[in-house]
């Protein structure tokens, strides 16, 4: 269970530093440039957090005790595979649910 | 003329933001439907989407929070997830950085992935709109996409309530975020950085308070950095 008090705090702090960050060049910083490389590495942020986040969420589910689980395994590479191939958000989490369940229903 | 020229910039990005329903009203009702499940009533799930406004970063924070991270680092990661704002905000600023203040603290509200991505592939095609013809796009293109994600998370908290366990619902946030993932590893140096971080948060799991994911996520930003330096030196002799 959440804890009460931190929750609003990430709320509230997290809802503060991402307004920060929005307004931080159109608020503040105003029309000078940024330098180089920090839009190169700012280019990354994404693959660089996420991957690392569910990585172990894949490999050690906790509704599973932290042991590796097929079904968990399969939906996962499914939609990865649909999701580089179609390009399509949806697509892949769709897939990968219906591979969820079904591997779900095939393994019970 | 002028105000009858913004008025059709602001129906321009009215329907260049309309598509992307199909992509946040799932996303919003699976977040209402996870922060549910993960303890959050109605007004906290609600003050999450209001407030933050970015749904990774929401879903990252709910993650976290059920891992018993400690708050700052909650809060530092999903931040880290929502670095790339600042990366919409510099874009945006040649385009609207001289209009007032209270509409630039607007825009920096609205700036989402959706309404960065049209306008700012809009701005560079018409690049002799007039400022207010440029804001009127954007908030057309925040319309049909920012109220959206208020209504449905709320949709989604309702309907999580009442969804049993035998759904798998831990898995949603792998799911999503592996299908938000798949699509940005368009080149090699965003796929060595995905690879950088799943590696490196898998090796820096045992490190307490969750701070694995920072350094997987700083080494990977990295990773990612430089390969790209190195391939454009490579392209240009």
């Amino acid at each position: 269970m959440i804890d009460s008090t931190q929750l609003w705090t990430v709320i509230l702090g997290l809802g503060a530093g991402s307004f920060a960050l929005r307004f931080s060049f159109l608020g503040i910083i105003g029309k000078r440039p940024l330098p180089e490389w920090v839009l190169r590495h700012l280019r990354y942020t994404a693959v660089a957090v996420l991957p690392g986040l569910i990585a172990p969420l894949v490999l050690w589910p906790a509704a599973t005790g932290g042991e590796l689980e097929p079904a968990r395994l399969c939906a996962a590479a499914a939609t990865l595979l649909i999701g580089i191939t179609t390009r399509n958000v949806l697509a892949a989490i769709f897939g990968g649910a219906i591979t969820l369940y079904g591997m779900m229903y095939l393994l019970a | 003329m002028a105000s009858a020229s913004s008025k059709s910039a602001y129906w321009r990005g009215f329907k260049d933001g309309a598509p992307f329903l199909l992509v946040v009203g799932p996303f919003g009702v699976l977040f209402g439907v996870v922060a549910t499940e993960a303890g959050l009533n109605i007004t906290e799930t609600m003050a999450f989407s209001i407030m933050v406004i970015a749904g990774a970063a929401q879903f990252t924070a709910i993650q976290l929070m059920q891992d018993e991270a400690p708050t700052l680092i909650v809060l530092a990661t999903a931040l880290a997830v929502n670095l790339r704002m600042a990366m919409y905000s510099a874009a945006l600023t040649p385009h609207l950085g001289s209009a007032p203040l209270w509409q630039r603290a607007c825009i920096a509200y609205f700036t989402v992935d959706q309404s960065y991505a049209v306008s700012a592939a809009q701005f560079e095609k018409t690049p002799d709109w007039t400022l207010s013809q440029k804001i009127a796009y954007f908030f057309g293109a925040v319309t049909p996409v920012c109220p959206m994600w208020y209504v449905v998370t709320w949709i989604g908290a309702y309907a999580g309530t009442a969804i049993p366990p035998e759904f798998a619902l831990d898995f949603a946030i792998p799911i999503t975020f592996l299908a938000i993932i798949a699509p940005l590893l368009r080149t090699l140096p965003h796929v060595l950085a995905c690879a950088t971080s799943v590696i490196l948060a898998l090796s820096f799991a045992w490190v307490p308070y969750n701070l694995g994911l920072l350094i997987a996520a700083l080494g990977a930003m990295m990773v990612g950095a430089q390969a790209e330096l190195m391939l454009s030196r490579r392209v240009k002799p």
